[in-house]
């Protein structure tokens, strides 16, 4: 077990180092000076090298990446060019909307797929197995923020059960801030459970044909028994690769939904960062999300490690 | 999930095919699509970027079959421009990927356990590190929406996955008996994968490709509506929705028919790739004869 | 009353007639051999007193157990049948195992599912029983999961699965096919061990003979899906009357006729291996210690003269595998030299093309040994690569593709088929005439028989020693199966653990083994003959 979390932590920090280069390079080729950007139009040549100067964007490139890093190391991200407050302060505000956002959606995915894809793969090719099949094959089509704008003409233009958009605040009482967001994390959800769903069926129905379910049966389990206590937890494996992978589509499919309903999130931030080319916070933000996609890879494996004995014994 | 290796039968697989229902019905809806925008071309019933302030948001009707937008434009036309632009991007990119994943990941195989198959590995699972749609959005925020980088973005992100599933495939291929044949017969790792591998692996890149493909519209749909793709006036089917988003509750045809076309692109590319993986995997294969 | 009385079983799998008619009996305390090729119905026919069965089967006629029918049971019924009445054990031990669940709880959910059992019963009856098929708990803790066990562990685990509730029936299907031979005459014994202890019947599926004339009360012999003959195992054995069981009987100890071999005394050896060495680096066991090296190979020498069969005899990973690919230079080795013909198989630059010309291999698999998009003509003449410019085009790479197929007995007019128009036994044909292709003198056979049934691998050890005679081939003959090995073979070499710990000649060898390895593995193959004239001098 420990040379196989210790051989995991390692390619958690340099997939993290790796990225952080990269991050950094793109936004070195971006055209044009923040310097003489955030100053106007009209900026004096010397006003301009003196905030360049104050930005440490004379410094080497090297030099410029280490102080970077050292800042986000505590988690100093730097100054926001337009808002001129920390951007720190400003991702804290937002990561409360996006977060709990991309968590709910997570849940709801999870908790909608798991069973359907069971139901579908224990009644291979029955009515109903055929029905989800059909159903999902819709929702992976559709795209969710297109999803997004169907919901709010139905539940809120045509039926009036939510708000069309905006978010009132976690101080506005839980549930009314959950209902908020409830819209824009079923948009986000419904595409992401049907890809889950299709591939815990396929991975169940992969698992069924193994030779260790023919044992099972031949035990005198039933076909429920069997289905239970020894295909489920193997057909696991490859699900679980999923929900992580699907955490990092829902963090950024949330920078679009937040679009659409107008929530204050990492998304809004993130348009705001491109058009005003404050993309110091575009930056930040990416990074960010990079490093919670990581970190979750690296959860995944460790789940891995929980469900399957022979990765705990391999080094 | 599982994808076979092609049967050992060769011939009838065309007509194989469309005894698959899924593969016909797909391909069917796919063809619609790609017909339309290369009728967009020559024709379309009106100018797709002409505006017209007298015949704004006008309903579907005769005239206008899907309506008009908020600058009076003809909707149908501007769908068949749309995809024009939406099927050039998938492509692209579903040809950059590749381009550049494939023959990466013969390599990985062939020298499998090297420093060159751990760096390109390495490198894949960088890539699928980052959120694909977060990243498209940081290149075209980057270096300018148009048309041009939302095919970078997109494809840059085709290069592991077709990468991964090269790799995965030919390593399975290169335990194979007859590959160890070609290997005493003389032949070099390069000439086996162009011989050998290649032709044996062309099913699932095939399947893959059209499963990217409909990926790649999702992801241009996405990346237009949000403003990062084609620059107007050249009409796009993102483009478009973000449009219609403001005017949801005065004209509701603006977003259903473009969203509509969307979701019928993906789901026949999708009906295409599952009826070809029917028709691919060995184990279908058998129960059918 | 007969234990399991199975009478007119017929099966249809969507239409396909897979059984007919069917009947044989199995009393208790008695070991029934069913006995048949590939696609004989025997597997079909134990997963139908299962009611295991595939969707889409139909089934007609009778299954009697203790006089009660078992077809008209509901599902419910036969799960409270299965694995208390019957048991049954499978071919594949690696993945007859659930790999996330211990083998404690494996074997002791079969008690928990039928007794009701709490957990703490259920495995102490679970200890119990692994320790009655030799698993003892200090070596083997109910805690272990299957992948840190071997095959025949395994299979160990999957038997104590099938018995722990003491059935009256036990199904093995081919229990013992994927095993080395020393482990399988333990499982055999085990099995027949428990019989004896617990009175209960059981049914041995296999292709083998020689695997049931030791410990078979009686044998059934199948074929298409019908019983050709069945009766008490030593009578039946001794007086076959249905010429298929005849023919089976005569593929088994089938020994191909040779001309006697004169060794000509050449200077250059055909194969010269000198001190051979091939290792594998191991995991690393932390970040700062060297990692170690599994020696595969370890310091081997051998020569195979012009026209000379040698054997390469050994069980699983003892580095015979290994060896076959460094002589083929598929493989870098650590040390020694090889050479085919003078020529050394790899010079600075890689594999010598020179050396390959003369050296060509036959693998296990007939399914897997051709590129299934090429016709036979682009298959056979894939060695030709070797000789670049030199090699033959137009006409005579005709003369040469049609040589080499009437060579191997096939027709000249198959060059333009598909290698899936071919049967498994004809695939082979086809993989020989692309190791002759190219004139070599030596070839490499990699078990080469060994994935076809008997009577198709009779025809083809016929092929290779004609083969061998008329164009004064040397075979490097690699396999498990020492019967084969014996049949076939001038000399004779038995590896184990890297190393070469016999050689000789093959009669003399089989005759006279003098390692105690040797001994141990010749004692463990099954031997129709010996175990009939054993069987003989008991019951008179």
């Amino acid at each position: 077990m420990v040379p196989y979390l210790l051989k995991r932590l390692i390619s958690l920090l340099l997939s993290l180092l790796a990225a952080s280069v990269v991050i950094f390079l793109v936004l070195q080729v971006v055209p044009g000076d923040p310097a003489s950007y955030m100053l106007g139009m009209n900026a004096q040549p010397e006003t301009v090298e003196a905030l360049r100067q104050q930005m440490g964007l004379n410094e080497p490139l090297v030099w410029r990446y280490l102080t970077w890093i050292a800042g986000l190391a505590h988690g100093n991200f730097g100054i926001s060019y337009t808002y001129k407050v920390p951007i720190g302060e400003l991702i804290a505000q937002r990561l409360w909307v996006s977060l709990p956002l991309a968590i709910y959606a997570l849940l709801l995915s999870t908790l909608i797929a798991l069973p359907v894809g069971i139901i579908s793969a224990a009644k291979r090719n029955s009515a109903s197995d055929y029905g989800i099949m059909g159903a999902t094959q819709l929702g992976i089509a559709v795209p969710n923020f297109w999803f997004a704008m169907l919901l709010v003409l139905f539940f809120s233009i045509t039926l009036r059960w939510f708000s069309a958009g905006g978010f009132p605040g976690w101080n506005a009482g839980f549930f009314v801030a959950l209902k908020a967001l409830t819209l824009p994390a079923i948009a986000l959800a419904l595409p992401q459970a049907s890809i889950l769903a299709r591939v815990m069926r396929s991975s169940l129905l992969d698992t069924l044909s193994e030779d260790y379910i023919r044992t099972a049966r031949a035990k005198g389990l039933t076909r429920g028994q069997t289905l239970v206590r020894h295909a489920v937890r193997n057909a696991m494996i490859p699900v679980l690769t999923i929900i992580g992978l699907q955490f990092s589509f829902l963090l950024a499919g949330a920078i679009i939904i937040e679009n659409v309903f107008y929530l204050p999130g990492l998304g809004r931030l993130v348009f705001q960062g491109i058009t005003q080319r404050d993309l110091i916070v575009v930056q930040s933000v990416v990074m960010l999300l990079v490093f919670a996609v990581i970190v979750i890879t690296f959860l995944v494996d460790l789940a891995y490690a929980l469900v399957d004995p022979r990765l705990r014994s391999r080094a | 999930m599982s994808v076979g290796f092609l049967p050992e039968r060769k011939r009838g697989l065309w007509a194989a095919a469309f005894q698959s229902k899924s593969f016909a019905l797909g391909f069917a809806v796919t063809a619609i699509f790609i017909l339309a925008a290369l009728l967009s071309f020559v024709w379309t019933p009106y100018d797709a970027t002409a505006l017209s302030v007298a015949e704004k948001l006008k309903g579907p009707s005769t005239v206008h079959w899907f309506g008009t937008d908020h600058f009076g434009r003809d909707i149908f036309s501007m769908i068949m421009v749309g995809a024009r632009t939406s099927i050039a991007v998938a492509f692209v990119a579903v040809g950059i990927g590749m381009a550049a994943g494939v023959p990466l990941g013969l390599w990985a195989a062939a020298k499998q356990g090297s420093l060159v198959d751990e760096v390109i590995m390495r490198a894949n699972d960088l890539v699928f590190a980052f959120p694909a749609l977060l990243i498209a959005i940081l290149i075209t925020a980057v270096f300018g929406p148009s048309a041009i980088n939302a095919i970078i973005a997109i494809g840059i992100f085709n290069i592991p996955v077709f990468a991964r599933l090269a790799r995965g495939a030919a390593l399975t291929l290169w335990t194979r008996e007859y590959i160890f044949a070609a290997r005493v017969a003389g032949k070099g790792a390069l000439r086996i994968s162009a011989e050998h591998i290649l032709p044996n692996i062309l099913n699932l890149l095939i399947v893959q490709g059209t499963i990217q493909f409909s990926l790649g519209i999702l992801a241009d749909a996405a990346l237009s509506y949000v403003g990062l793709g084609a620059q107007p006036p050249t009409p796009s089917w993102g483009r478009m929705l973000s449009d219609a988003q403001t005017m949801i509750s005065l004209a509701p045809h603006m977003a259903l028919f473009p969203g509509a076309a969307i979701v019928l692109t993906v789901l026949g590319l999708n009906l295409m790739g599952d009826g070809l993986r029917d028709i691919f995997d060995p184990k279908l294969q058998r129960s059918r004869t | 009353m007969t234990l399991l009385q199975i009478d007119k079983l017929t099966l249809d799998i969507l239409g396909l007639k897979i059984l007919s008619d069917v009947r044989f009996e199995v009393d208790r305390g008695e070991v029934v051999g069913v006995i048949g090729e590939s696609g004989s119905g025997k597997s079909m026919t134990a997963l139908s007193i299962m009611q295991l069965l595939p969707h889409g089967t139909s089934v007609t006629g009778s299954i009697r157990l203790d006089g009660e029918e078992l077809l008209t049971k509901t599902e419910k019924q036969m799960c409270s049948i299965r694995g208390a009445d019957v048991g049954m054990v499978f071919q594949e031990p690696m993945t007859a195992l659930n790999p996330v669940k211990t083998i404690g709880d494996q074997v002791a959910e079969t008690v928990m599912v039928h007794r009701g059992a709490n957990r703490a019963e259920a495995l102490s009856i679970a200890r119990d029983t692994l320790n009655r098929v030799g698993l003892p708990e200090e070596r083997f803790p109910l805690s272990r999961y299957p992948h840190e066990l071997s095959g025949g562990q395994r299979q160990r685990v999957v038997i104590a699965m099938a018995i722990a509730l003491r059935p009256k029936l036990l199904i093995a299907d081919e229990p013992t096919t994927a095993l080395d031979v020393t482990t399988q005459a333990q499982i055999l014994s085990l099995m027949k061990k428990l019989v004896d202890e617990d009175g209960m019947g059981l049914i041995l599926i296999t292709h083998d003979l020689a695997v049931v004339a030791d410990i078979a009360d009686r044998i059934v012999i199948m074929k298409s899906g019908e019983v050709v003959e069945a009766g008490p195992a030593v009578q039946i054995f001794r007086a076959m009357q249905h010429p298929y069981s005849k023919a089976l009987m005569a593929a088994t100890s089938h020994h191909p006729v040779r001309k006697a071999h004169r060794m000509a005394p050449d200077t250059v050896p055909v194969l010269e291996v000198k001190s051979v060495v091939r290792e594998y680096a191991l995991p690393r066991r932390s970040l700062f210690t060297r990692p170690g090296a599994f020696r595969a190979v370890n310091d081997v020498s051998f020569k195979i003269h012009k026209g000379e069969n040698v054997g390469l005899v050994g069980e699983s990973g003892c580095g015979k595998s290994t060896l076959t690919r460094a002589i083929l230079a598929l493989e870098a080795t650590q040390g020694g030299e090889i050479r085919v013909g003078g020529e050394p198989v790899t010079t600075k630059a890689g594999a010598s093309l020179a050396a390959r010309r003369k050296m060509q291999v036959v693998f296990q698999d007939p399914y897997g040994s051709f590129n299934p998009r090429h016709k036979v003509r682009r298959l056979v003449t894939e060695p030709f690569h070797l000789m670049g410019r030199d090699a033959p085009a137009g006409s005579a790479l005709d003369a040469r593709i049609a040589e080499a197929l009437e060579n191997v007995g096939l027709s000249p007019r198959d060059a333009d088929k598909y290698i899936h128009e071919f049967s498994g036994g004809q695939r082979q044909r086809v993989a020989i005439a692309r190791a002759l292709i190219t004139h070599p003198s030596l070839i490499v056979l990699d078990e080469a028989v060994s994935a076809l049934d008997v009577s198709i691998r009779a025809q083809i050890l016929d092929l290779l020693a004609d083969l061998s005679d008329r164009l004064d081939l040397s075979y490097l003959f690699i396999s498990h199966d020492l019967s084969v090995v014996r049949a076939i073979t001038d000399r004779v070499m038995v590896m184990k653990a890297g190393q070469i710990v016999e050689t000789g000649e093959t009669e003399a060898v089989f005759s006279n083994p003098q390692h105690e390895y040797t001994r141990q593995l010749l004692a463990a193959t099954p031997d129709l003959e010996a175990a009939l004239k054993r069987r003989e001098i008991v019951t008179a």
